[in-house]
């Protein structure tokens, strides 16, 4: 029973939902049921039994990937800067001097501002995507290994130098380490920001991947198939944050065994 | 090898400013620890015992005097100059081994090399079985070991001790207690170590330098001349408790001092 109790909430709302289409709640025509949802989805991923000319037949998959790929590859951009930055600000003043008030500064400017910006410089490509995934996943990863280094224990430093650590053991073998925890929040904060980029980006700087089929399916009025958009990338991006998790567990094992101490 | 101390404080001071105000910590402190010499500082909390410990150490710059090691002036920390510290100060994300080489893989020092003498170290602080275990599964008085053998196996020149046994419970500070005797024992280590336990300076050093509190001043020397090697059972001898007599009898002389100083009556 206890078991069931998370899946309460989301029953209920379907049930609601489909409550609505029927009882006409809503206009008709706008809002789909969640079984006209799910049948365009299901369509959408496995195709009709004879040759569609619908594009949203068995197209499901390469939109996916298109979109899963460029997540991957703005977010890696994104950590490949910001972690090596955020280590170096945090731990060198002169550092931080230099570069902390520009990312500050920077940071208010929502990446959807940005659109027109990568538009103009990078044009209708891929690079305009990776560009604002890459801007809107590194904040967070930047702030947060940051903090993560300033909060290094003290002792622990001295114990390193004592044991005569250099700069650079101390930066890899211990402020890294200790700043590792705090690394994986900001790459979880990241991963979130680059499934909300990405839809962005290819609503209208590229033409293919969910995004763009969510604005294309909203132009040609197909409701059902923007709903099925909005679960793939919920989906994705819960499946994303997960692997996270989970890579975290595996580093950070000396860190489950504290919490259980 | 010459004579020469392998520590020297020659009238150190050291002086902090916080939010305006100028606290004195230490008046011109002069000590000096011999090769081999087991010297004990002792004194209440807040004496600058500490700070005096990490100047040796090289954390810290006195504000006047000089800090002496091996003759030289103490710039910058060094292995040489290894610290236990009252927190063990163990880096969680290392199993117990690797805690206990970081030290000599920093260096480069080939493992091959080290490895039966890390062996030894480990069977003798009492952490055979632990070699993979995390900080965090230990008990505080074991990882406190895994604090003593990491600083152990770098064979430091002198071995700072910040009350490594502060924070253990009582039963735990004995063993601990006997655990560094018997390895003293072994290699006659130079060993500066701070406490604020007059049996634990008594029953383990062989000089202990009575401080006093703000600002902290060596107030004076003894010898213990108790015969080693010493077991916990040396805290019962009438010789020992004639040397805890006189250290009462100087730290009481001092509390007198401060009270009348912050002006409270004293009968």
């Amino acid at each position: 029973m206890r078991r069931l109790w998370p899946a309460l909430l989301p029953l209920g709302f379907l049930a609601l939902w489909t409550a609505a289409v029927h009882q006409h709640w809503v206009t008709e025509g706008i809002i789909p049921s969640p079984l006209q949802v799910a049948q365009s989805w299901h369509r959408w991923i496995f195709g009709t039994p004879v040759k569609s000319l619908s594009p949203y037949s068995g197209t499901w998959l390469a939109a996916v990937l298109y979109s899963s790929r460029r997540v991957l590859q703005g977010f890696l951009l994104a950590a490949a800067v910001g972690i090596p930055l955020g280590l170096f600000v945090g731990w060198n003043r002169l550092v931080a001097r230099l570069v902390d008030p520009s990312i500050q500064l920077l940071r208010p400017v929502p990446i959807t501002a940005w659109l027109p910006f990568a538009i103009a410089v990078f044009g209708i490509y891929d690079a305009s995507a990776l560009f604002l995934i890459g801007l809107g996943a590194f904040y967070p990863i930047v702030v947060n290994t940051t903090h993560g280094v300033r909060d290094t224990n003290l002792l622990l430093l001295r114990a390193a130098r004592m044991m005569g650590a250099g700069e650079t053991t101390i930066l890899t073998k211990v402020v890294f380490r200790s700043a590792l925890p705090s690394i994986f929040t900001g790459l979880r904060l990241g991963i979130g920001i680059a499934w909300t980029a990405v839809i962005v980006a290819e609503m209208i700087a590229v033409k293919s991947g969910l995004g763009y089929v969510l604005w294309d399916a909203y132009y040609v009025g197909r409701m059902d198939i923007c709903v099925a958009t909005m679960f793939s990338v919920g989906l994705l991006g819960f499946l994303s944050d997960r692997a996270l998790q989970l890579l975290a567990r595996v580093v950070l094992k000396w860190r489950t065994l504290e919490a259980h101490a | 090898m010459s004579d020469r101390p392998v520590v020297e404080l020659a009238d150190v001071s050291k002086t902090f400013e916080t939010s305006g105000r100028r606290v004195e910590a230490l008046h011109r402190v002069s000590v000096a620890v011999a090769r081999n010499e087991f010297a004990a500082l002792l004194g209440p909390s807040g004496c600058g015992k500490s700070t005096l410990l990490n100047m040796v150490a090289g954390f810290e710059a006195p504000s006047g005097g000089d800090v002496l090691f091996d003759g030289e002036p103490v710039r910058a920390p060094d292995p040489r100059r290894a610290v236990v510290f009252q927190e063990p100060a163990l880096f969680p994300w290392y199993t117990v081994l690797d805690n206990i080489t970081f030290g000599l893989r920093t260096r480069g020092v080939p493992a091959a090399s080290y490895r039966a003498r890390v062996e030894a170290f480990i069977e003798q602080v009492g952490l055979r079985g632990f070699e993979s275990h995390y900080p965090a599964e230990l008990s505080g008085g074991m990882k406190q070991r895994v604090g003593i053998a990491r600083v152990l196996v770098m064979e430091p020149d002198v071995l700072l001790m910040d009350e490594p046994f502060g924070s253990l419970d009582a039963q735990t500070r004995s063993v601990m207690q006997e655990l560094l005797l018997s390895v003293w024992e072994r290699h006659h280590q130079t060993v500066l170590f701070v406490t604020h336990d007059i049996e634990e300076a008594l029953l383990l050093a062989d000089s202990v330098s009575v401080m006093t509190a703000r600002p902290g001043r060596i107030k004076k020397r003894l010898e213990v001349g108790l015969p080693r090697p010493r077991s916990l059972e040396v805290t019962t001898s009438p010789a020992f408790n004639a040397l805890k007599r006189e250290v009462l009898a100087l730290i009481r002389e001092e509390s007198m001092k401060a009270a009348v100083e912050g002006g409270t009556s004293v009968r």
